[in-house]
């Protein structure tokens, strides 16, 4: 049981830090430019298949610098020569640009790489387990995964609140007119915002996709429970997408490893209720896909700015 | 209205082909060929294409030439039946489909359906792949012919050789939602119930049929539950990540499958490092050591690089030109009535017979485990160095289970 517990716990974390990496891109992007960019995701998927690309030709260490790199300069130019333009036309505008252009990254991926999953390996030099609890091996790449995570955290959270640029970012946020006024370009630092949060997902991707798989849907499997994390967390506050992926990381691995239902709780309901003998007898483990979604509405329910978020949606 | 022209603007690029399709007998191929079922559709989408060359070396069936149309259904039993439709506008009369008992269900109805509004146009349904018994049995139909043996029947011959193993004393059962996995669980727990019932089953998952990306915290579980086996029908990526997951946490147990030798699996069982504990039940296998079978492994494996998974495929392809010849047509009603209790030679050798009855076949099953290879098995799978060997095989006659289909005859 305690290594259930133990085990759970690291690969809920794990999953939460990677969710981490992707919403706070996302989550920046939004509270700087008001874009919920639909297409996020899809950075991600970018990066993983960039990394596969470049691990080919150049290894996979150099592959995590330069792809994140590749990735964010089309982020950045996706900012200067699309959203831009669309953005006189109002927030719809943009949405629904974003919207098509998940679908137009997932269609030229499809057309490069193919549909099927590609090849993506674990680098051999991570290849290994990093320690056994419980005889239970924990693969070294997964803290690998852990530990950049927690790095990029860490230096984006120092980088926001202790840095100069941080200052300014923040202060664009709120005050772009007063920023502009006091000489920053404002639409650089948005192209800039905008490039930096999808080499963020990407790094998601480059460092993801050999442990889980990479192919041209695993921007749609992903896309829908980041928006839960974001809107969990309270749109535009970091710190509440960092607790609000943790709290969905571990709610699902969690989940998974809990066979309780109604049925072993209250005891199973007699022949002659079909229906909802179904509903009786789904163990937590059958809905945790959906818990998410369900934590989702329960927090639009009662606590519509988030978690940690400051203003009313 | 708009769901006809939708169909008709979906057709065009199909209808370019009519003109000069009379002389070719379309076979219309409906499996995932992206998301996550496309490694497995794909293999089948080059299985078949090799078939039709094979045939259309040969003269084609009648003198026709057999084309392969793919059809990409995503794994969804909706867009299945959008593809089946924009497949018969264009003149398909014959449809193949394998991944996935919730678009097999989908399709059979929908064939059935459709062949009840357009006589004279009638469209068969061959299925190489889908198992859910139900298929054949509550809802049967007579347009709907299956060359795997259902999940019953493979249930039945892993049963058989748990049954004779005392070192499994607590298993594990992990399948994916959906009718397949659901009859899978069932069946093992009532088959071990009657044949071991010493055996604890120590868990009973089901998971999200090709959604999960990461089955570690299922693997915590597995190992958490004190299990010695494992019985799972998952398939595609949903075995092979499950593999993955089970070789990174180091959990060393037996594993009772369906489907190990899907796209994937080999190199996942290679990576977990477990040596003939992998067991999978099959219509046949690499290294049998049936001349024929050996031939056409090595003609398959030089072209596309991959080996057979599906000798049921072959099976089908064959029977379906001798059906034809023996009905002297390639009119589908013609040929459905050639098939019906059809007996034939199969692809591994031995008897194999296509029930009248539920328009199930019949045929040689066979046990195998993963491992190191001696001088008898001179296959390996996807460059790993291991192969598959022979543990236990079962005649046709002994995989025969009741059916409960009361067909609609035309």
């Amino acid at each position: 049981m305690l290594e259930l517990i133990v085990i759970s716990t690291l690969n809920g974390v794990l999953f939460g830090m990677l969710l981490f990496l992707m919403a706070s891109g996302l989550t920046v992007i939004f509270s700087m430019l008001g874009v919920l960019n639909f297409a996020h995701a899809s950075f991600y998927m970018i990066g993983a298949f960039f990394g596969f690309q470049l691990s080919r030709w150049f290894g996979f260490w150099p592959a995590l610098v330069i792809a994140p790199v590749l990735a964010g300069a089309l982020g950045a130019a996706v900012e200067r020569y699309g959203l831009r333009n669309v953005h006189k036309n109002g927030h719809v505008a943009e949405l629904l640009f974003t919207f098509g252009l998940a679908f137009a990254i997932e269609e030229i991926v499809q057309m490069i790489w193919g549909k099927s999953p590609v090849d993506y390996r674990v680098p051999a030099s991570l290849d290994f387990p990093a320690f056994t609890i419980f005889s239970t091996n924990y693969p070294a790449y997964k803290m690998f995964m852990l530990l950049v995570s927690i790095a990029i955290f860490a230096a984006l959270l120092v980088g926001l609140k202790k840095t100069r640029i941080g200052m300014i970012v923040q202060a664009a946020l709120t005050h772009p007119h007063m920023v502009g006024h006091l000489g920053h370009n404002v639409g650089r630092i948005f192209m800039l915002v905008f490039g930096f949060g999808t080499a963020l997902a990407a790094v998601a991707g480059v460092i993801a996709g050999p442990a889980l798989v990479t192919q041209s849907n695993m921007a749609g499997l992903l896309g829908p429970i980041l928006f839960v994390v974001v809107v969990v967390g309270g749109l535009g506050s970091l710190p509440g997408a960092f607790i609000a992926s943790l709290l969905i990381g571990l709610l699902q691995t969690f989940a998974v490893s809990m066979n309780g239902s109604l049925a072993s709780v209250f005891g199973p309901l007699g022949p002659g209720h079909t229906l909802l003998a179904d509903i009786w007898n789904v163990t937590v483990a059958q809905i945790a896909p959906i818990l998410p979604y369900v934590l989702l509405v329960l927090i639009l329910t009662f606590r519509p700015m988030g978690l940690l978020g400051t203003r009313e949606t | 209205m708009r769901k006809m022209m939708m169909t008709a603007i979906l057709a065009i690029p199909l209808f370019a082909g009519t003109a000069m399709a009379q002389d070719t007998l379309k076979i219309g191929y409906i499996d995932p060929l992206s998301g996550g079922g496309a490694s497995v559709g794909e293999v089948g989408l080059k299985t078949f294409q090799f078939l039709a060359d094979e045939v259309n070396a040969k003269g084609g069936i009648l003198g026709k030439k057999v084309e392969i149309v793919p059809l990409d259904n995503k794994t969804n039993p909706q867009e299945s039946l959008i593809q089946a439709q924009k497949a018969i506008d264009a003149g398909v009369r014959y449809l193949t489909q394998g991944n996935g008992s919730s678009v097999a269900a989908a399709l059979s109805d929908f064939v059935t359906k459709y062949n009840e509004r357009n006589p004279g146009k009638e469209v068969l349904y061959f299925n190489y792949a889908a198992v859910d018994p139900i298929l054949t049995n509550d809802k049967c139909s007579y347009w709907h012919f299956r060359w795997d043996a259902n999940s019953d029947i493979k249930m039945a011959a892993l049963t058989n050789y748990i049954k004779d193993t005392p070192t499994v004393k607590k298993i594990y059962l992990i399948n994916q939602d959906y009718s397949f996995g659901e009859s899978v669980r069932t069946q093992a727990k009532a088959m071990l119930a009657a044949k071991r019932p010493d055996i604890e089953i120590v868990g009973n998952e089901l998971h999200p049929l090709l959604k999960v990306t990461d089955f570690a915290p299922y693997v915590a579980k597995i190992k958490a539950s004190g299990a010695d086996s494992v019985i799972t029908g998952n398939w595609g990526q949903d075995f092979a990540l499950l593999l993955k997951a089970a070789a990174d946490a180091g959990l060393k147990v037996n594993w009772f499958t369906y489907y190990a030798g899907g796209t994937g699996g080999p190199t996942a069982v290679k990576q977990a490092n477990l040596n003939h504990q992998v067991f999978q039940i099959a219509e046949g296998l690499p290294n049998l050591g049936h001349a024929p079978a050996d031939a056409f492994e090595k003609a398959l494996r030089a072209k596309y690089d991959f080996s057979l998974f599906y000798p049921r495929a072959v099976n089908e392809m064959r029977m379906l030109a001798v059906a034809a010849e023996k009905a002297k047509s390639i009119d589908p009603v013609k040929v459905a009535a050639a098939l019906e209790g059809m007996e034939f030679e199969v692809y591994d050798g031995g008897k194999g017979f296509m029930r009248k009855d539920d328009h199930q076949f019949f045929q040689p099953m066979y046990i195998s485990s993963f491992g190191e290879r001696s001088d008898k098995e001179p296959f390996d799978e996807e460059k790993t160095g291991w192969g598959w060997k022979l543990v236990a095989k079962l005649d046709a006659d002994k995989t025969v289970l009741p059916t409960t289909c009361k067909m609609d005859r035309p």
